[in-house]
């Protein structure tokens, strides 16, 4: 009888695997290194929720990107750094096919690829985030951060406090602490924000959190004794909630406390309470149903009992709407390509398409994402491309953000200088031979 | 019928104390060998070579660094990730701040060796505490590492908080120039990597048949008793945290070099030498051998069934629901284990080849 049961399971095994779908012609994969489980959880659901119901979408509504199905296939990462290098090496190829780009949402996991990305002509994509010289594309041409870099996030929030306190002149004699994540992520900025404040004269500490900040008593305690004027929040996961509870009970005002691009999302200011009244953060892409192509995803997907999101109620949430916003740019990436390689386009080509990106209103509106997406223009020598961001202010009463600012744009020229000081260190440390951006058989190659 | 001592006759102490007494044993061993050596860079995939083999490589190196420490000498040590992280940094930096001929072997041993002199210095309460508040002590070496390397920015080259490892620090005297071969490819990483375990293994193999490993066994087993018979127990206990902390060293510069590419402190939080311990203490404390079939449990486990889950239910449960999945059967099938076998994999290793020995008639 147990002989039996095993070979029914071996037989059942096999079967399974011989009716496997074989890819085939006229679809394109891309790889979805998602992270359901663990502390970051809030993140990843709704991240590669709002991705994959985005490629539903065009799946279902135009047959795919150019004509090509998209097909995908998700990896558990648990936002760990080696899980994610063993995802991205088991998904860079799938049925035959190869990977047209990788998304890991991670900074860890993201930076872990940049020179294995390169290697396998894989570009390696981090939206709003990433390691900062990774901007440089003619030093790292298969890593892309499009949105907003951690400098501009920071030189924007300072500038948005100079606009709290009346112009940047009042920011002088003021004081800034930098909460931050202990993570490469989170101690990214750290120079950046001293830099910052030695522009504009006011003084800055940087206060570091433990991984997962579930208990920051005493970090609020030492920010108590130093007094400052603005604390500015580079929390992810648990740690935001935390961060605002603790805060307001040490009697820190809520609304001096700016939190930044992770520390924005409706799961960080709900488990908070009463205490988040008055929050504010940036945002390079406006909370609610904001754009016709997400009402075109309830009506398509949500109302016909489809979409990943098991809640419903974070339809519109930051990050599933950071999720459609990164579809939005990875699928216009593709056909970028599509449009200059035609429709089965390699990794090499879309890594072209990512650095030809021209998101501008006409083409937000013509994808229904405009008011969702900000306009993006990317290049060689810029895989950014963004470069400025708004500001929303958290509710309670009505659970809901609401604007607090317009565009502000960022401090390019003070970041340029240190991004590129980065980029010659990488150039000199890790054996980099630098494209050259303005010989345009160089800058139009897209296998590099 | 396999594992037999039949027909072979002992004739000379110098045979009694060869590694392997058994013809069969030393066969499979160098067939083992062999296949790992020449056949498995040529058949296996990237994907094999760099998110299998080599991490189980430089997870083995370190689980068995903890092993000579926590298995054979019987010092409790929760400090390993601490001590791979000043491993992989000082390798770091002497490939960074040497002259052309350094290379990366080299700078892994010296590398090791003071990582080994850190073990030391962390290994001193050892004389005079014992036990769980040694755990104590040597959880300072982990909190240690991570604040110093995050303190002193020099040594992480002034970067961010990452740095990419450079190709050409893999180059050996030149080989990969003068021959045009590709020495960072996963390939020539898997063989650098599977020289420098089959090194360790073999020299911690010999150190423990040697008065040396017996002093460390017998400080283990009672430190009084081994005192007085004679046993430098200091002496004994220290030189036993260098030469774990330069395994742990050693398997850090492999971690960062041949498997990550990219040198970090996130790498070496504290859960990695839980992981680590978990790896030693699985395979079965006190035994080689074991580390190794440990690290291959514990890494493998949560692989092997996500994969499962991918094949067999092609994406029709969440991966939010596998990896659940997966934690649970791995926490019973380790409360399991170790009920059933205190000893680990090692013992049930040795079980299964007495059995073999005296298959198929066992009576």
């Amino acid at each position: 009888m147990k002989t039996k049961l095993w070979i029914t399971g071996l037989a059942m095994a096999t079967a399974m695997s011989a009716t496997a779908p074989v890819m085939a012609e006229g679809e394109v994969y891309i790889p979805m290194p998602v992270y359901r489980v663990g502390p970051y959880a809030t993140g990843g659901t709704g991240y590669f929720g709002g991705i994959i119901d985005y490629y539903t979408l065009m799946n279902m509504t135009e047959g795919g990107v150019g004509g090509m199905k998209i097909i995908w296939n998700e990896c558990e990462t648990n936002y760990n750094d080696q899980k994610g290098v063993e995802c991205y090496h088991r998904q860079k190829e799938f049925q035959g096919k190869q990977a047209l780009f990788f998304d890991p949402l991670s900074v860890g996991i993201s930076t872990s690829l940049v020179a294995q990305g390169r290697k396998d002509k894989i570009a390696i994509i981090a939206v709003n985030h990433g390691r900062t010289e990774g901007q440089r594309g003619d030093v790292f041409p298969y890593y892309f951060m499009p949105g907003i870099n951690t400098y501009d996030e920071h030189s924007i929030i300072t500038a948005y406090i100079g606009e709290l306190e009346g112009g940047m002149e009042n920011l002088a004699g003021k004081k800034i602490v930098l909460l931050f994540h202990g993570s490469t992520y989170g101690r990214e900025a750290v120079e950046f924000t001293h830099m910052l404040c030695e522009k504009h004269n006011c003084s800055s500490e940087a206060i570091e959190v433990p991984h997962p900040g579930n208990e920051q008593t005493s970090q609020w305690l030492k920010i108590r004794r130093s007094k400052p004027d603005y604390v500015v929040l580079r929390g992810w996961g648990v740690m935001n909630p935390v961060a605002m509870q603790t805060g307001v009970r040490m009697g820190f005002p809520i609304s001096n406390l700016i939190g930044n691009i992770w520390s924005n999302d409706d799961g960080d200011v709900k488990p908070a309470g009463s205490s988040a009244n008055g929050y504010q953060a940036i945002t390079t892409h406006p909370t609610g149903r904001v754009a016709t192509v997400i009402d075109e995803i309830v009506a398509k997907l949500y109302d016909q009992g489809q979409g990943d999101l098991e809640d419903k109620s974070r339809i519109g949430s930051n990050y599933w709407n950071l999720g459609v916003m990164a579809g939005v740019i990875h699928l216009e990436a593709v056909r970028v390509a599509q449009a200059r390689f035609g429709a089965d386009v390699n990794s090499a080509q879309v890594r072209w398409g990512f650095e030809n990106l021209n998101l501008d209103t006409a083409r937000l509106t013509e994808l229904g994402a405009n008011g969702l997406v900000p306009e993006i223009k990317t290049n060689c020598m810029d895989h950014v491309g963004g470069h400025q961001a708004k500001f929303m202010r958290w509710v309670y009463a009505e659970t809901k953000w609401e604007v607090a600012s317009d565009w502000i744009d960022g401090d390019v020229e003070l970041s340029q200088a240190i991004i590129d000081a980065k980029a010659e260190n990488a150039i000199a440390n890790e054996g980099i031979t630098p494209r050259d951006c303005n010989d345009p058989a160089q800058r139009d190659d897209f296998d590099v | 019928m396999i594992y037999r001592e039949t027909g072979t006759f002992i004739t000379s102490y110098l045979e009694d104390r060869k590694l392997f007494p058994i013809p069969f044993d030393k066969w499979a061993m160098a067939v083992f060998m062999l296949f790992m050596i020449f056949v498995v860079p040529f058949i296996a995939s990237d994907y094999w070579l760099a998110a299998h083999l080599i991490p189980i490589l430089a997870y083995g190196t370190a689980a068995l660094g903890l092993n000579l420490l926590t298995g054979m000498t019987g010092q409790l040590s929760l400090g390993t990730a601490g001590f791979m992280c000043f491993g992989a940094f000082f390798t770091f930096n002497i490939m960074l701040r040497s002259p052309e001929w350094m290379n990366l072997p080299l700078a892994m041993v010296l590398a090791g060796s003071v990582t080994g002199v850190i073990g030391i210095i962390f290994g001193l309460p050892s004389i005079r505490i014992k036990g769980f508040y040694l755990l104590v002590s040597t959880l300072a070496a982990q909190y240690f590492a991570l604040w110093f390397f995050r303190s002193y920015p020099y040594f992480l080259n002034y970067a961010t908080a990452t740095v990419t490892l450079p190709d050409h620090h893999f180059d050996l005297f030149g080989i990969g120039e003068t021959f045009d071969v590709d020495m960072a490819s996963f390939e020539a990483k898997y063989l650098m990597s599977l020289g420098i375990v089959t090194a360790l293994a073999l020299f911690a193999k010999n150190l423990m048949r040697s008065a040396t490993g017996r002093n460390f066994m017998a400080v283990r087993d009672m430190d009084i008793a081994a005192s007085v018979i004679g046993i430098p127990v200091i002496r004994t206990k220290m030189l036993a945290f260098f030469v774990s902390c330069f395994y742990c060293g050693v398997g850090g510069a492999l971690f960062c070099y041949a498997y990550l590419q990219v040198l970090g402190i996130r790498t070496f939080e504290m859960n990695r030498s839980f992981e680590i311990l978990f790896m030693a203490i699985i395979g079965g404390l006190g035994s080689i051998a074991g580390s190794f079939y440990g690290t291959v449990l514990v890494y493998e486990f949560p692989i092997l069934f996500s994969w499962a889950g991918d094949y067999l239910f092609k994406g029709a449960f969440d991966t939010a629901v596998v990896d659940n999945v997966a934690k649970i059967t791995y926490g019973i099938l380790i409360i399991a284990l170790l009920i059933r076998e205190p000893g680990g994999l090692a013992a049930l290793w040795a079980t299964a080849k007495q059995k073999l020995r005296t298959w198929p008639f066992p009576h």
